[in-house]
């Protein structure tokens, strides 16, 4: 039923296989609302974060979720590291997997390098964010916070608003989100809206009001400043006055409207503080589910190694 | 043809026996609590419940859980389960918890569900009720409440078939030979 050792993207998953991650991850979120937040699942193994770009929030909570399932968690970023003593990526992976790393979750900010490592090396091999390309943990955590609230995906309309071509969280949810059915909407400045997704049958809407109208989940984006060179849109009050969400906008869509947001926010650029901060804000629970969605994949993509 | 080792009749006699003894033994029904082992054990452990209740009138509703050992397997690697659901309506801390599962084999199933409950609280004790005792134990483990004691080679197959997944109540050897065909309900080989 699954496809490989490595989760590298959500491009190569079936809908059966992204299921099996989020049903398994309703387990795992039980188990983290016990007072021993921990099961031996995984007890002996040990697992490498290599982290080639800044990150706190994914990398913690990979670390976490590691540590829940009783691996053992080594952290390896970039700046400490004999990268900075001109290692090559290739040596560094191998260095790690000679340690004895059973899986190795990398982030890099060229897309393609976690499939590149999988060609060579015997462990499996997590994509954590990989350039533009696809961010697919990210994409797990989202469908399964909008499985929790919403019941499913079949015809539920899902509004991504803002940086979408600088987006890998973007990118992983649109496919992911079209393989379970849901209908997919883009806002955003012309821009920064890729024509890409058109053929996957993703409508493009440079309006927030008409691209909100009876949305039931609102996917925001953070705006990439470091990744874009100038010329996108011209100052951010003016990207907040055009596309951020605020609680006017947001009458548009369903009442009943679920936001979502990967983090980290900019208050005030794409999203206002009383939006992020509202009653339909599922921001937090992101959070949260994204433990127990890291938890599944991990157990998962070991149960398949020695297959 | 499997063989028929329990027809329904033998089964529901059978646990209604089993209920008997667990009032005896924990002398009534108070902080008694069962948990089904999922997925033969759970059905097993809500119609122990029902007996247990119908047969002490003192006795007020018994909790059931049920409870999903994969994370406590130690053959992971062998399978590939798909990961079922753990329910636990109650707080097993104080509490005793009688393990119910339908076939007892190695014991592995019993001591990956004993570490589970122990993850959520320090029950009072804990005791094992089988509907099925195949033998062959890997594990110092003993069951304090057994259905039904049936001798088996390695190879062959128990299987327990029960209402509340479609079939008719009924107990199964099916050899060897027959298990290549793999069919049937949920086995334990």
């Amino acid at each position: 039923m699954l496809s490989g050792r490595h989760l590298l993207g959500i491009k190569d998953l079936s809908a059966q296989e992204i299921m099996l991650y989020l049903k398994s991850a309703s387990s795992f979120k039980d188990i983290l609302k016990r007072d021993i937040k921990k099961v031996p699942a995984l007890r002996g193994r040990t697992v490498v974060n290599l982290f080639f770009e800044p990150s706190t929030r994914t990398r913690t909570s990979f670390e976490l979720a590691a540590k829940r399932l009783s691996t053992d968690v080594i952290n390896f970023s970039a700046p400490s590291s004999s990268i900075l003593k001109g290692e090559s990526l290739l040596d560094t992976a191998l260095t790690v997997e000679a340690l004895g790393a059973d899986i190795i979750i990398i982030r890099h900010s060229f897309s393609g390098v976690p499939h590149m490592l999988s060609k060579h090396l015997r462990v499996s091999v997590i994509n954590a964010g990989d350039g533009t390309n696809e961010h697919p943990t990210q994409a797990l955590l989202d469908a399964f916070t909008i499985m929790e609230k919403k019941g499913g995906f079949e015809g539920l309309q899902v509004a991504i608003i803002g940086d979408i071509i600088h987006s890998r969280v973007a990118k992983s949810n649109i496919y992911c989100l079209k393989k379970l059915g849901a209908d997919v909407r883009l806002i955003g400045p012309a821009t920064l809206l890729p024509e890409c997704f058109r053929d996957l049958g993703v409508k493009t809407f440079s309006s927030m009001e008409e691209g909100l109208e009876g949305a039931d989940v609102i996917m925001m984006l953070r705006l990439q400043l470091e990744r874009q060179g100038k010329g996108f849109f011209p100052t951010t009050d003016e990207y907040f006055s055009q596309w951020g969400l605020s609680n006017k906008r947001l009458r548009a869509a369903r009442p009943d409207a679920i936001i979502m947001h990967p983090g980290p926010m900019n208050r005030g650029i794409e999203i206002s503080s009383d939006v992020a901060d509202g009653g339909n804000s599922v921001i937090l629970e992101q959070v949260t589910n994204g433990l127990a969605v890291r938890m599944a994949v991990m157990y998962h993509l070991d149960e398949r190694k020695e297959q | 043809m499997p063989k028929k080792l329990l027809d329904s009749k033998e089964i529901d006699r059978t646990l209604t026996r089993i209920s008997h003894e667990i009032i005896e033994r924990n002398k009534g029904t108070e902080g008694l609590c069962l948990v089904g082992i999922q997925r033969g054990g759970v059905h097993l452990a809500e119609r122990l419940a029902k007996k247990i209740k119908g047969t002490d009138a003192s006795s007020s509703d018994i909790p059931v859980g049920s409870l999903d050992i994969s994370f406590y397997r130690d053959d992971i690697r062998i399978r590939q389960p798909a990961v079922s659901r753990t329910d636990m309506p109650f707080d097993v801390e104080g509490r005793k918890v009688v393990i119910v599962d339908d076939v007892f084999f190695t014991g592995r199933s019993i001591r990956a569900a004993m570490d589970a409950i122990m993850d959520m609280g320090r029950p009072a004790l804990v005791q094992l009720a089988v509907l099925v005792d195949r033998g062959h134990r890997e594990l110092p483990i003993r069951a304090d409440y057994v259905g039904k004691n049936i001798p088996t080679s390695g190879g062959e197959r128990v299987e327990v078939m029960l209402e509340e997944d479609g079939h008719e109540d009924g107990i199964f050897l099916v050899s060897a030979e027959e298990k290549e065909d793999g069919q049937g309900g949920h086995g334990h080989a």
